[in-house]
């Protein structure tokens, strides 16, 4: 379904993503992890067409992402969600005109300027708002709502573009871990129960242990780990990490695979 | 969901807020709509009133809009030798008006910033009389230039010193406004810093707020020029020197000295666009140090 092939984006002399290649087959969960500067978001940005990539390919369904352009362009960007981990609303907008924002692409430009959507589409709205929990937020403005509720209007405005991918750029990141588990097992349930491939950017190992079915290690622009969550090893993680035997996994909320303590005193935690 | 705990409709929620929000939908709409006719009405009766006031009618007039502007151009055209020459001859009572304009704004933009940080909220030295202030502004924004202008000439006879007075009054109040609201979008975290190692209210304005304006300030300073530049021509008419002066005499003799019109009309333009060009220089300066 999805193919990546050679890509590379060089800034100046250096090269953020550097000649990398991977496939992923039916709608998986993939985490892609790594320290900050090792081109996670960059990769995303270039699959979302908001950085061009310098060489290299991205097929889907068979077909080059990387060379569309105009509006064939836009219509990619339109059948690919991305979620931001500054969320990227318009503050001064209310819930329901930002999440209709995610249709943009299909609806005409005098139409969206004058804020004339169809009842249809306000009501679908207001479902996926239902469905993620926040549909009494719908008549406020962006900007009153917390960083975990505005993050899932994110989310709700990435599933009214109903994409075939989903792309999350450490969507917890500015997050409490209240709100980061609430917005992850949302971004989880999307994957699970429409059946949307979900790839996301994540800065912490248990996260991306707790929900992918596939993690990526990105080091310095490059693939060095790709493989099941049950892979991650302590070694494999200080590699990924670029750090020594003293490499501290707590530095990260890493906990050893075969150690179960920080997660359960995680749950507990989440429990309490 | 409170709600969904009362009964046996656990999708009442939904349906209020479902209702609800298109209830707000349709009342914005109404409002919106409301508001476009009342704006084409007020066009239409506007332009009804205008058009009966007129001494010809609107649309008859129309084609002769070019007919002055055209006469003008092609005579320059025709006699196209000389305006080399007539820039030359004008260039000293260009740099006369510039001169006029260049003092006014620097002692208008002077008081302004000044007049700007005692008028602005939660950063004024005197939180109360920020109302006199603003009500000072906008004296100064609400008398014409040219009627203070006038009134100098009268007192102080003729020459530069009138039109600088009236053009810096006039631009002390208007820069100071738009001082004033860039001040307002200020971070105030700055001048907490400040104020938390013991900084007076000077300091705490030329350190805290000064380097976060001045990159807008000075855009807003130097469009102010530009409009100078052109209020001072315009003070030239009535008798304060400089390119106005030969632009009133140019126009006034009419045909046959419209050769020295369009050479005054591009010594003002080139100067607009060195003033444009001065400002981005500027402005990128600033914003971003002194390797952009």
């Amino acid at each position: 379904m999805l193919e990546v092939r050679n890509v590379t984006r060089v800034f100046g002399q250096k090269a953020a993503v550097d000649d990398i290649s991977f496939t992923v087959e039916g709608p998986a969960f993939v985490g892609i992890i790594g320290r900050s500067g090792a081109g996670k978001s960059t990769f995303l940005r270039i699959m979302n067409r908001l950085t061009d990539a310098s060489s290299g390919q991205i097929l889907v369904e068979g077909r080059d992402i990387l060379a569309l352009r105009g509006s064939a362009q836009r219509q990619w960007q339109s059948d690919c969600a991305m979620i931001f981990q500054q969320f990227n609303l318009v503050p001064r907008m209310d819930v329901v005109s930002n999440v209709l924002h995610g249709i943009l692409n299909r609806r005409s430009t005098v139409q969206t300027m004058f804020n004339l959507w169809s009842q249809a589409d306000i009501l679908r709205a207001l479902s996926i708002l239902d469905r993620l929990g926040i549909v009494e937020q719908a008549p406020k403005r962006a900007e009153a709502l917390s960083g975990g509720q505005q993050q899932r209007v994110a989310i709700a405005r990435a599933l009214m573009q109903d994409p075939k991918i989903i792309l999350a750029d450490e969507p917890i990141a500015s997050l409490d871990p209240m709100n980061a588990q609430v917005v992850m097992d949302t971004l989880k349930r999307i994957n699970v129960e429409d059946g949307r491939m979900v790839i996301a950017n994540l800065h912490t190992l248990d996260t991306a242990r707790r929900y992918c079915d596939r993690v990526i290690g990105m080091r310095d622009g490059r693939i060095v780990f790709d493989g099941t969550p049950a892979q991650l090893s302590t070694g494999v993680a200080r590699d990924i990490y670029g750090a020594d035997a003293s490499f501290n996994e707590a530095a990260t909320s890493t906990a050893i695979p075969a150690d179960h303590g920080p997660d359960d005193a995680y749950a507990a935690k989440m429990l309490a | 969901m409170a709600d969904t705990a009362f009964g046996p409709h656990p999708d009442r929620g939904v349906r209020q807020v479902e209702t609800a929000y298109l209830d707000l939908v349709r009342r914005r709409r109404m409002y919106g709509g409301i508001l476009l006719i009342v704006f084409v009405a007020m066009m239409a009766a506007g332009f009804d009133l205008a058009q009966s006031r007129n001494a010809g009618r609107v649309i008859d007039g129309l084609p002769m809009v070019l007919s002055f502007p055209s006469e003008v151009i092609s005579e320059a055209w025709d006699k196209r030798g000389n305006i080399p020459a007539l820039l030359a001859e004008h260039l000293p009572s260009l740099i006369e008006t510039v001169n006029i304009a260049a003092v006014s704004t620097l002692l208008g933009g002077l008081a302004a910033m000044v007049l700007a940080l005692l008028s602005t909220r939660g950063l004024a030295r005197w939180p109360r009389l920020t109302p006199v202030f603003r009500r000072l502004m906008d004296a100064t924004r609400a008398i014409p230039e040219i009627v203070i202008a006038l009134m100098l000439i009268y007192i102080l006879g003729g020459g530069p010193v009138p039109a600088v007075a009236a053009i810096a009054l006039h631009t002390a109040g208007a820069l100071g406004k738009l001082f004033s609201e860039v001040a307002e979008n200020a971070d105030l975290k700055p001048v907490e810093g400040l104020t938390s190692v013991g900084a007076g209210w000077g300091q705490k304005m030329w350190l805290g707020i000064i380097p976060q304006v001045a990159p807008n300030w000075l855009s807003y300073g130097l469009m102010r020029f530009e409009i100078n530049v052109r209020a001072s021509a315009i003070l030239g008419f009535v008798g304060s020197g400089g390119i106005g002066y030969d632009l009133k005499i140019a126009m006034q003799w009419g045909q046959g000295r419209y050769d020295q019109v369009v050479a005054i009309f591009l010594l003002l333009f080139a100067t607009i666009v060195a003033i444009d060009r001065l400002s981005d220089h500027a402005r990128a300066r600033l914003v971003k140090g002194r390797n952009a």
